[in-house]
């Protein structure tokens, strides 16, 4: 009666046949608890970080006059009112430089740009460039704004750098943006009889503001939190007074990486000070977004 | 019927009425060219990123032979005896980097997975901002953390100098788990769910439909996220140049100083060395073979991606 050769062999064997399930399934959860052990390290690295440094730091962080004073020789004196008028400073141009370069390249390749090769250089491009690192943008930088524009080692060459670093995040987010609103809007306005131009700044800008900001909260975050550019612009570690556009400068990345590089014990607990002002700055940069976000949100 | 002009035509309103003036119509042209404007910086700056360094690159080239640069093995440019071997500051940076990935590798695989195929929508929508958190934090607070708090820690169980490429490693790694993370996140997502229905149809466990079915059909984004994410570490600077110190040599030991590219050119910058001279332009050449570097990975990366894009649409 055989008419499959191999199932006569195997029942003639007289092995059961079994699946092992539970064996498989107990594996299963093993491996469970180990991926989500995986994603939980991260977390709490971040953690521990932030616990570290909130007690290396808090003391010296709420002394008298450490966000309002010059920097000192001495570790436990002085403050970093410098770095902070010059990352502020250094977030400002980066935003005004920014913004409307970025938001309109996002415009122009996702409204006007029409399918060709050269198009698709300017994204490989863009997208290449959110790649690079940022000191070479240093390099870039210093040959630019320091030397062919002749701005020397100043706090515009630092900031037009960052803006330049920033630049591809922003037109990657901006144009996701963009791409997000729905096309019905651009046509009901068309049907109206509105310009293309019109169309854009009326409807589609206002639509695509909140994903916009987003876009420019974290790459301005980044610019602000980025020191290897600034380093090989020429920014100090040591600055007693406020800068201007137009002067020697620094920026609270610097001034922790100055602080750390001191010997003296004390430093340590000065630059845990001023890395929590940094994350305060960055963290309050991002409540800013998180509020707009949800005004423009509600119409 | 072929000239039926709107002069014939009572239900149509003149031309002319319909049009916008001209000044409307130039409006249109000159915002469309200013848009246009700020699409072409990008392009810009890539030419000068490319310009500005191959200029200096080419300078530092007529005084240090190819010779010198690529088969010396020692980098001592500021020292009276100059040597211009690039080997030890690329030794120093494959080597953060190998660390680096071995700990990102596996972290943002986990985290990918775990989010993807086992969390909760509600509980990935919390865990998977609070991993990319990571990404967020200025990479001078990582070095910081590496100098102060790992190494200390590190050096209680093995014997590592207090600048060690270990720490600066580590760190690096866990700063570039969510570059890793997110991508590898996004490729197993786009694994069509028919994929999975139909593994599990055949009695295979959720675990074996991970590894066998899921994981190797998004195997072209997961290899592109780790590429990216060693470009990363190739060329991030601030962690290195804190935490692994500046001693630049041919090495395969965690727990010596090293230097890599990027911390090389952090110091040289930051010592004011005038421009034109020799030691400047070193800045230039390790920046050029860093540039090189990082952009090849990049371009790599980007068409691996974009290869296998479409495969289940």
């Amino acid at each position: 009666m055989a008419t499959s050769y191999q199932e006569d062999d195997y029942f003639a064997s007289g092995a059961e046949f079994t699946d092992n399930v539970d064996q498989r399934e107990s594996l299963g959860k093993v491996f469970e608890v180990i991926f989500l052990f995986g994603l939980m390290i991260g977390i709490f690295v971040l953690a521990l970080l932030l616990f570290d440094i909130l007690g290396d730091g808090l003391g010296r962080f709420l002394s008298p006059g450490f966000l309002t004073d010059t920097p000192s020789r001495f570790p436990d004196q002085g403050g970093i009112r410098p770095a902070i008028v010059s990352s502020i400073l250094l977030g400002l141009v980066v935003i005004f430089v920014t913004v409307p370069i970025g938001v309109g390249a996002a415009l122009y390749l996702e409204e006007y740009a029409p399918k060709a090769w050269w198009t698709a250089i300017i994204e490989i491009n863009i997208s290449n460039l959110a790649g690079v690192p940022s000191i070479v943008y240093g390099l870039l930088g210093l040959g630019v704004f320091n030397y062919l524009l002749g701005f020397g080692p100043a706090l515009i060459s630092g900031a037009l750098t960052l803006s330049l670093l920033s630049l591809p995040v922003i037109i990657v987010t901006s144009r996701e943006a963009i791409r997000a609103v729905p096309d019905s809007l651009r046509n009901a306005s068309y049907g109206l009889g509105v310009t293309k131009w019109k169309t854009i700044s009326s409807h589609v800008i206002p639509y695509a503001v909140p994903g916009i900001l987003t876009g420019v909260i974290i790459s301005v975050s980044r610019a602000i939190g980025d020191a290897a550019s600034l380093i090989v612009v020429g920014a100090v570690g040591f600055l007693t007074f406020d800068p201007g556009l137009f002067q020697r400068f620094m920026a609270l990345p610097i001034q922790i990486y100055s602080y750390i590089t001191r010997p003296e014990p004390g430093f340590a607990s000065a630059a845990a000070a001023t890395i929590i002002a940094l994350l305060l700055l960055i963290l309050a940069l991002n409540g800013v977004a998180i509020y707009i976000r949800q005004r423009f949100s509600i119409r | 019927m072929q000239n039926s002009t709107s002069q014939d035509d009572p239900y149509l309103l003149p031309r002319q009425s319909l049009d916008k003036d001209i000044s409307e119509d130039i409006l249109e042209r000159i915002v469309e060219a200013i848009l246009f404007a700020c699409a072409l910086v990008s392009v810009l700056t890539t030419f000068g990123i490319v310009i500005i360094i191959f200029q200096e690159t080419f300078s530092f080239f007529q005084e240090v032979s190819f010779a010198q640069f690529f088969l010396d093995t020692k980098w001592t440019p500021l020292f009276a005896e100059r040597h211009f071997g690039i080997w030890p500051l690329i030794n120093g940076t494959f080597l953060t980097t190998v660390i680096a990935m071995s700990v990102a590798i596996p972290l943002g695989l986990c985290s990918a997975i775990y989010l993807s195929e086992y969390a909760q929508p509600k509980v990935a929508a919390v865990l998977r901002p609070a991993v990319e958190l990571l990404a967020g934090v200025p990479t001078v607070v990582y070095g910081y953390f590496a100098l102060l708090f790992l190494t200390p820690l590190l050096r209680n169980f093995i014997p590592l100098e207090i600048f060690n490429s270990l720490s600066a490693g580590v760190m690096m790694g866990i700063m570039i788990t969510p570059t890793v993370g997110s991508i590898s996140l996004d490729a197993i997502k786009s694994v069509p769910r028919s994929l999975r229905e139909g593994a599990y149809a055949l009695g295979i466990t959720k675990l074996e439909t991970i590894f066998k079915v899921v994981l190797p059909a998004a195997l072209s984004g997961i290899i592109a996220s780790i590429i990216l994410g060693i470009s990363r570490a190739v060329g991030e600077t601030m962690t290195v140049l804190i935490a692994a110190g500046l001693q630049p040599k041919l090495t395969v030991s965690f727990a010596e100083s090293i230097a890599t590219m990027t911390a090389y050119m952090a110091q040289i910058s930051g010592g004011d060395s005038p421009r034109g001279s020799l030691n400047f332009k070193t800045l230039y050449a390790v920046g050029a073979v860093l540039f090189v570097l990082t952009l090849s990975l990049n371009i790599v990366s980007y068409w691996i991606a974009n290869r296998y894009k479409e495969k289940y649409e």
